[in-house]
Parts: structure tokens; sequence; C-alpha cells
């Protein structure tokens, strides 16, 4: 695993993209920090007084000379919400990066990625390296109203990209799993990644092991210092409790116990 | 330069900064952000005689200043830190101190006699007072007759420091100090967390698996604080103190109460390099109020 940084980053960019959500662009401040896709940091939060803990964030996007990253936030409580003002110029204390990323196998041709509300954000590196490994990506995007689809049009830079709304605001209507990708057409992927809410990411597993292929998720647990010692953010797997931290976030959907099978936790 | 050695026991540290327990992993975790050669000791996750799972997710929740964790003891056990942690970390210059916990005597013994035939060991710290663990742990810690069994039991089969780390879940904690002292204890570490329960109105549901779990952070400190000074004055055995310490200032209120040592815990979560922080941090300071000795801080609360 590459070394890790604690640094006082440079905020280079804030998009709002809506209400809720907000992209920020950090300079990685002259770290030689090597980055996976699927991989995330610990943001330090100025200001707020009840979010004492660091934000586990994950990486959207990384500069191809890794100078900077970007992370795609949705507003959820007080952490999140006072470091969606911060402004261009200022600084934040961050440890990155973080965890076990996703895994590309260059014998793959054609991969499915599938996002769900904020989820989708670590699909975006992901779809860039797998592109630039020579596999074709195409990403599924899924959300209840448009405003849940975030910055769609950044992946069609490197994938096929299709939207799913509940509400047929944008895209087809319907969840992502009564896409023809997912429903009909999975057995045409070499392999599917996904990052969303549980519920979805468990259906998606599902329907990746009926078709016989491979299938990463990327989990959200909640997590105190994101370097492996707290050991709060333990994921129950075949193998016993792993960290969500280290060994994860992302892992094959078939570790998780109950994910795949009805099982019971053996803890 | 100021002098920042001090004693607990026969063993010299180099300086008071110690970590505490289940917040610095094997020390390996830390590798990128502190020298652990600069640290005092530093104490390694609650380790029993068997492999644990530990308890069910959600194991933690933020609470103001602070935060509830209910892990239970998750750790490979004794064979595996011994076979293939202790040779990653014995090379350190820095006391590793391994925190022994159990579900009943005869765990804590035989993980304590296979610990002293590790001469890179030396100090044992007996959790006695786990608040996560169903059998054992703060039971041990939490009745006098109970604590006097288990500690009089390690004593006979440890023979280097042994530090005894006291629960805060109790009516009145300078007897347990007494207890830990009186069958030969050469140090006590106070406090563990606190125990408490974190409500999720929404769901009408507990935030941990557990229910309860043990409170750290900030929010414990003044109790800390209060409990090393009343343990100073009934004891005469070295006190390491912890609770909340987030910084220097911190860490130095905790001498002047009576602690010769400090555990930093639940800030390693927040900034990784604290503890190599507040060793430079205790330096500077001993520098600027003029203090050749920092072990002359100890109890020096005016009162």
């Amino acid at each position: 695993m590459s070394r890790k940084f604690q640094k006082k980053l440079k905020v280079l960019e804030y998009v709002r993209i809506n209400e809720l959500h907000y992209l920020l662009k950090m300079d990685t401040g002259g770290a030689n920090a090597v980055f996976e896709p699927g991989q995330f940091v610990e943001v330090l939060v100025p200001g707020a007084k009840d979010a004492f803990l660091r934000r586990p964030i994950s990486l959207h996007d990384v500069a191809d000379d890794n100078s900077s990253f970007t992370m795609m936030i949705k507003i959820v409580g007080e952490g999140t919400r006072a470091l969606s003002e911060v402004r261009e110029g200022d600084e934040l204390d961050i440890v990155f990066p973080l965890g076990h990323g996703f895994s590309i196998n260059e014998n793959h041709k054609k991969v499915l990625l599938v996002g769900g509300g904020c989820g989708v954000a670590p699909l975006l590196h992901l779809s860039k390296v797998a592109k630039e490994k020579g596999l074709q990506p195409y990403v599924l995007i899924g959300g209840k109203t448009a405003n849940d689809i975030l910055e769609a049009d950044a992946y069609r830079k490197y994938a096929e990209v299709a939207i799913m709304t509940e509400n047929a605001e944008l895209g087809e209507k319907g969840m992502v799993t009564d896409h023809i990708w997912l429903k009909d057409g999975l057995k045409d992927f070499d392999f599917v990644y996904t990052c969303g809410p549980d519920p979805m990411m468990k259906a998606i597993a599902a329907l990746a092991e009926e078709a016989g292929i491979g299938c990463e998720v990327s989990l959200e647990n909640l997590m105190a210092c994101g370097i492996g010692a707290c050991l709060c953010c333990t994921v129950h797997t075949h193998e016993g409790n792993v960290r969500a931290c280290v060994e994860g976030p992302v892992f094959n959907a078939n570790q998780i116990i109950g994910w795949n099978q009805n099982e019971n936790c053996h803890v | 330069m100021s002098d920042l050695k001090v004693n607990i026991g026969s063993l010299e540290l180099k300086n008071p900064v110690m970590t505490a327990s289940g917040t610095f992993g094997y020390g390996l975790e830390f590798e990128d952000f502190v020298d652990l050669n600069k640290l005092g000791g530093f104490v390694v996750k609650g380790t029993t005689l068997e492999i644990r799972q530990g308890n069910k997710y959600p194991r933690m929740a933020e609470t103001p200043a602070g935060m509830l964790n209910a892990v239970g003891l998750q750790n490979k056990g004794v064979h595996a830190f011994v076979k293939d942690i202790l040779p990653k970390i014995k090379h350190y210059n820095s006391h590793i101190v391994v925190n022994v916990a159990g579900s009943k005597l005869e765990d804590y013994v035989e993980t304590a006699e296979i610990l002293n035939s590790e001469k890179d060991i030396p100090a044992i710290e007996l959790n006695v007072s786990c608040p996560n663990v169903k059998e054992g742990g703060m039971a041990f810690g939490t009745s006098c007759p109970a604590m006097v069994e288990v500690v009089k039991a390690v004593r006979n089969v440890w023979d280097r420091t042994m530090i005894v780390k006291l629960s805060p879940n109790v009516t009145n904690i300078t007897d347990f100090a007494k207890v830990a002292e009186d069958e030969g204890a050469d140090a006590i570490s106070l406090i563990n967390t606190l125990l408490g329960i974190a409500v999720d109105a929404k769901t009408r549901k507990p935030k941990l698996s557990t229910v309860t779990g043990g409170l750290s952070g900030p929010a414990v400190k003044p109790v800390a604080l209060r409990m090393v000074w009343q343990c100073y004055n009934a004891v005469k055995i070295p006190i390491i103190g912890m609770g909340g310490i987030m910084n220097t200032e911190d860490a130095i209120e905790f001498m002047i109460a009576g602690a010769t040592a400090i555990q930093v815990g639940t800030a390693n979560f927040v900034n990784p390099a604290v503890t190599g922080e507040i060793v430079d941090g205790m330096e500077a300071w001993c520098k600027e109020h003029n203090i050749a000795k920092i072990s002359d801080l100890i109890g020096s609360l005016e009162v």
C-alpha cells in the first residue's frame, strides 16, 4: 500500500452542483501520493463544534499528474454543511489517500459501473482509469429525481452513460435494476462495480451472481480514524471481521456475509 | 534542553507521552504520521488469549466533543501478536506495553505467562475496565474482590512492570487504586471509557449494536482529571493519566493533577500525528515556563 499523508491542502475550486451537493478540488500540496480509484480521504472539519471526527470522503476524480483530487460531497449533517462553506484558497487538513480501491483486470473488455445518488462519486475516477487500461466502461446512474443525478456529463468522456430516475425527470423511468444493462444484458459484461445505497448494491450483487460475473461494491461504514486503528468500521466477511477503511471500502460482494446468500452474521 | 524523563516503576520513559490501548492499533498504522521512536511508550490493542471478532457493526457514534465505541476487544489473540506483530515493532526504541484483557481469570494469567517469555515487552497493562464485552473486562475492575484476584494472579506470573487500567464506572475509584497498589501493581492508568448510550430519535433505536458503549474524547476530560487527582492523593504508585487529551496543554494539566505519564487516545483518530506533536510541545512548554525537569510538575496542583 502506498504512503499516506496528513497535510493542509488548498481548495483550488469549489463547484456547487445543487442545493445538497458540491465539488471541492484540492491541491495535493506536492505530496508524492499514488491514488487508486475507490480510495478515500479523511477531512478535518473546520468550525463545526459537533463534527469532532474527520469526515471520510471518496475520491471523485484525480488529476493525471496526481497534483490535485476532487471530492463530491453531499450535505448530510453538520460536518458536510460546514465543509460546504469553505472558499477557494482556504486550507483543509486532510489525511490521504486511504483504503483499498477497485481492482481492474486488464483482461476484461466491457465493465459496468453502477452508481446511486452521491454513490456515483468514485465511479468517475474508476471509469477514467478503466478506459486508460483499455477496458470499455459503461456507467449507469440512478436517482429518485434529476437532482440526484450528479455530473453525469463528466462520465461521457470515458464511458457510455445511461440514466434512470424514479420520476422520469431524466433518462429512463425506473430504478437502475430496471435498465436493460442490468435486467437482460449483464451477461455481456465481464464485471460490475457499484457504489450507492446498500439495498441497490445488494440487488446488483445478486444479479451479478445470477449472471456469473464478479461484482465489487464500495461500502460507506461509519468510521472514526480511517487508518485502521479504531476497528469501528468493521465489515463482517467470510474471513472474519475486517476494516472497511483498510481492507475496504471496496469489497468483492461475495466476501461479505449476508450479501449473496441468506446467512446470518457469525458474531 | 529540558529533562522529559519520567519513571513508571522500574521503567524509564524518555518522555511522558504514551498511546492509549485501542486507539493506536499496533503502532504500525501510524508509521506514516509519527516517528514511533519519539514516544515514551506505546500501548498496543487489547490482547486476549484467543482470537476475538469483537461486536457487531455499528460500533461507534459521534457525540458532542467525543465518541462512543463498542468495538469489543477485537484482536487476533496473543499467539498471533507474538508471532506476527511483535517482530515488526520490537525494533522501535520506545517501550511496547501490551494491554492484556480476558473473560476469565485464567485467560489473563495465561496471556501474561506467554508474554513473560518475550523479552521485548517491558510492561503490560492489565485491562480490567473494558466496558464493551459481555464477560470479564469491566467486571474485574468494578468489584474490589474480583480485582484483588486478577491483579494478584497476574502479579505471580509477570515479573516486569505491571500497570492496572482502572474503570471510571465505579462509585469511588480510589478504592480500586488502592487494591491495585496493595496487590503489587507498579502503576495505575486511568480512565478507561465512561459507559454511555446514544439514541437515534427518528428510529428510536440505539446507535450502537450493543446499546451501551464507552465514551471518550474531550467530553470526559474534567472527569478524568478529577479521578487522577483523587488517586494521586490516595496511592503512592505512579499514575498514567488519560481521558480527552487533545494537545500539549491537556497533557500538562494531567501531570499537574498527579499523572507521571499520559496516554493519548481518541485524539489519534482526529490527528494521527498528535503524539509526536505533544512530545515536541512538552519540550517547548518546559522551556517557555523554565521547567528543568518535567517530573517536577507531577501533582503540583496548587489547592
